[in-house]
């Protein structure tokens, strides 16, 4: 039905059969090792009352094991509650992190901690610490005139 | 007897046969009409995106009355909404006209003048909001951020005007298919009626998003918008709008340019297929703009990646045929050899120039693109500045400086000036400094997102932190490759100036180039034509894509957001 001159054909045969490759490797990677990209389907009460009620009436940092967190915080024009976080090197923290307002962001450079925030919606993602450090962690969606002064900071201490 | 035999032998017995081709007069005025606006959109755009750009490296302050985020908004609805739509709307225009037997009848043209004068309207209403500060909601209007209202009526105007001028061109397209039984119709009508398909199918979506959830909204009818699902609808149209602004480059590539090289269009069946695969692979798409936020479960996030890299299989089979046209043309002018081919090609001619300059961007721009929608791979760069960087080199330079390239021979066919020798060699000089312009800014904003800069932000070095010092320095680099495209935004209006009102009347008739298929080029298949079969198809997959995503968001006691005013 389409004629396609042979090199046309070796082609797109290479090219979609890279794709197919490429798209198995995501995908296995997503099923067996769980890589997947953070979301999280709780959503909240009313986001201009989610301080009023748990988890996010007492918004911080929790220890449930060794080496191991929960950080809970809530984003809001212009700034985030907490806005600095310190944990030891090699820690695991698991963020839950929601919006009291309009849609923010919270991006860790160099880190795949990559999260959009909606208002009514609880993001999760689980983050390992290994290199110790200052990280910035800034919001990265357009949330108003004071957009580009909304950030904070993880503190990631050396362990002696 | 098939249509491109008819049309080859005219050519061949006759040289001049196709060339004396001309608008009339009421044709060419609405045509030239949405090419007019849109030279006035990008003019306003590209200079707002100028001086955003200063103001993020530091080197100027606004006014009070001004803000970084207003000329964001500004920039980005100029550019991608208006002056796109407007540009398009012309161009497939004149090559409908051109194509389904030279000229439109009053229904037709009628619709056209209606779609125009709603986005007309739509288009200043937009930007009066938006210098006044009451729409600094960036073009995609992220809820429970709220504009005046009058905004999103704005916007809805906008789409809605271009459907009317949509619907001249279905007409026209229908008239021609009643008149000339049992033919294939014009590659260019063919492929201008798929684009046009696209763009009814996904604004569709934020029609809805915008007249039943955000206008009740903002006129304050409703106290709550469930967030999440305006975002979907929104990337639902918006990635297909990416593909809607592509499209018609396409059609230059395929269509228009093998004639104005002295070549012949490769095949008739493949670029009908390319468009149809865009068709179907355009819309179930959006979620991976939104990969990393709540709400939509993982799954339904894969499977739209693995749609969204379908688009691999068009791009490459386009790849393929237009440099095969390159190779047979140079090699029909005596190339020899491996590459002798390519030194035949015209790279003296502007028209031509310019958008292979554009092609040749577009091969690092549809590779960033690949990583932006690899699942995993996405969290690295998601709103960074390096998906800014990535539609700067696909949109803003391959599409951009293939637009540059119709006008230089579409407005001396409207006004019957010469595209004169000088006028060519500055074209030629704009498009080197818009190449290199948006390597600089395009190129260097993929290093500052892979540090972790983030897009649509004013300056800022974050509490004098370390990166953000280092993002500041890259800022820098990227506006003075601002500059230089500023310089080089003015050396297009001039040229511009030139075609509509300065260079000198031409004596014979300045041909409209369309191409003429290759005599070895098989008839297309009938099913092609069958527009209902792929449009049913292509609503299946997307409901498919979308419909239990959707339902979620329903059902999911999403308790809905209050409008915020934060600018």
């Amino acid at each position: 039905m389409f004629h396609m001159p042979k090199f046309e054909k070796i082609w797109l045969a290479i090219g979609s059969g890279s794709l197919v490759i490429f798209l198995l490797i995501t995908g296995m990677m997503a099923i067996s090792m769980g890589l997947n990209p953070p979301d999280g389907m709780e959503t909240t009460i009313e986001p201009e009352q989610v301080e009023s009620s748990a988890p996010f009436n007492n918004p911080g940092l929790e220890k449930i094991g060794k080496n191991e967190y929960v950080a809970t915080i809530t984003s809001f024009v212009f700034g985030y509650d907490p806005n600095t976080i310190t944990v030891p090197e090699g820690s695991t923290v698991h963020f839950q992190v929601t919006s009291k307002d309009v849609m923010h962001g919270f991006h860790i450079p160099g880190t795949p901690t990559n999260l959009m925030l909606t208002p009514g919606h609880i993001t999760e993602y689980t983050q390992t610490f290994n290199e110790p450090g200052e990280y910035l962690f800034v919001c990265h969606e357009y949330c108003g005139i004071g957009h580009e002064m909304m950030f904070g900071k993880i503190i990631v201490e050396e362990t002696i | 007897m098939s249509i491109q035999n008819e049309v080859s032998v005219e050519k061949d017995e006759q040289k001049n046969a196709l060339t004396d081709f001309e608008f009339e007069r009421k044709d060419s005025n609405l045509i030239m009409a949405y090419i007019g606006f849109s030279i006035v959109a990008i003019f306003l755009g590209a200079t707002a995106g100028f001086f955003q750009m200063m103001q993020r490296a530091g080197w100027i302050e606004l006014p009070n009355w001004l803000t970084y985020y207003q000329l964001l908004t500004a920039h980005g609805v100029l550019l991608a909404l208006v002056f796109t739509t407007f540009f398009i709307a012309g161009y497939f225009y004149s090559g409908v006209i051109r194509t389904l037997d030279g000229k439109l009848t009053p229904l037709e043209r009628n619709l056209g003048w209606i779609g125009f004068y709603l986005m007309l309207i739509g288009s200043l209403g937009a930007t009066y909001l938006i210098l006044t500060n009451e729409g600094t909601v960036l073009y995609t209007f992220y809820a429970p951020m709220q504009a005046s209202p009058w905004f999103y009526v704005s916007l809805a105007l906008l789409i809605v005007g271009s459907w009317f001028g949509a619907a001249g061109i279905f007409a026209a397209y229908i008239r021609w298919r009643k008149n000339h039984k049992n033919e294939t119709s014009p590659l260019f009508a063919y492929m201008a009626v798929a684009t046009l398909i696209l763009w009814i199918h996904a604004s569709l979506a934020v029609a809805i998003s915008v007249v039943v959830l955000l206008i009740p909204w903002s006129f304050g009818f409703v106290d709550r918008v469930n967030v999440t699902l305006t975002r979907v609808l929104f990337w639902y149209f918006g990635h297909a709008l990416v593909y809607f602004w592509l499209l018609p480059a396409y059609v230059y590539w395929y269509v228009n340019i093998p004639q104005l090289i002295g070549g012949k269009i490769f095949s008739n069946s493949l670029p009908r297929l390319t468009f149809i695969l865009l068709i179907l692979f355009s819309v179930p798409v959006g979620l991976h703009h939104q990969l990393t936020e709540p709400g939509i479960e993982s799954f339904w996030k894969f499977l739209q990646v693995v749609l969204t890299m379908a688009v691999v299989v068009p791009s490459l089979i386009t790849a393929f045929s237009i440099i095969a046209t390159f190779e047979l043309t140079g090699r029909s002018r005596g190339g020899k050899g491996l590459f002798g081919w390519v030194a035949k090609l015209p790279w003296k001619d502007a028209r031509f120039f310019a958008t292979v300059l554009g092609m040749f961007m577009f091969i690092p721009g549809g590779a960033g693109g690949i990583i932006n929608s690899s699942y995993q791979l996405n969290q690295m760069v998601h709103n960074t500045w390096w998906v800014t960087g990535h539609f700067h080199l696909t949109f803003a330079t391959a599409v951009i400086l293939t637009f540059f390239a119709i006008s230089y021979w579409l407005i001396p066919v409207l006004t019957n000036r010469v595209f004169t020798k000088n006028l060519n060699r500055l074209a030629i000089v704009q498009a080197i400094l818009w190449t290199s312009g948006m390597l600089l800014m395009g190129g260097v904003m993929h290093f500052a997102g892979l540090e972790g800069a983030p897009r649509r932000s004013a300056y800022s070095t974050y509490g004098d932190h370390e990166l953000g010092l280092t993002w500041i320095s890259y800022s820098q680099v990227i506006a003075v490759g601002a500059v230089i495209l500023f310089i080089a935004i003015l050396l297009v209006l001039y040229i511009w100036m030139n075609l509509l009102f300065f260079a000198p009347k031409s004596e014979k008739t300045i041909e409209y180039p369309i191409g003429v298929i290759n005599e070895r080029a098989e008839e297309p298949p009938r099913i092609l034509e069958r527009w209902s079969v792929w449009i049913a198809v292509s609503i299946a997959l997307s409901v498919i894509a979308y419909a239990v995503p959707i339902y979620q968001l329903i059902v999911n006691n999403d308790p809905g957001s209050l409008p915020f005013r934060s600018w």
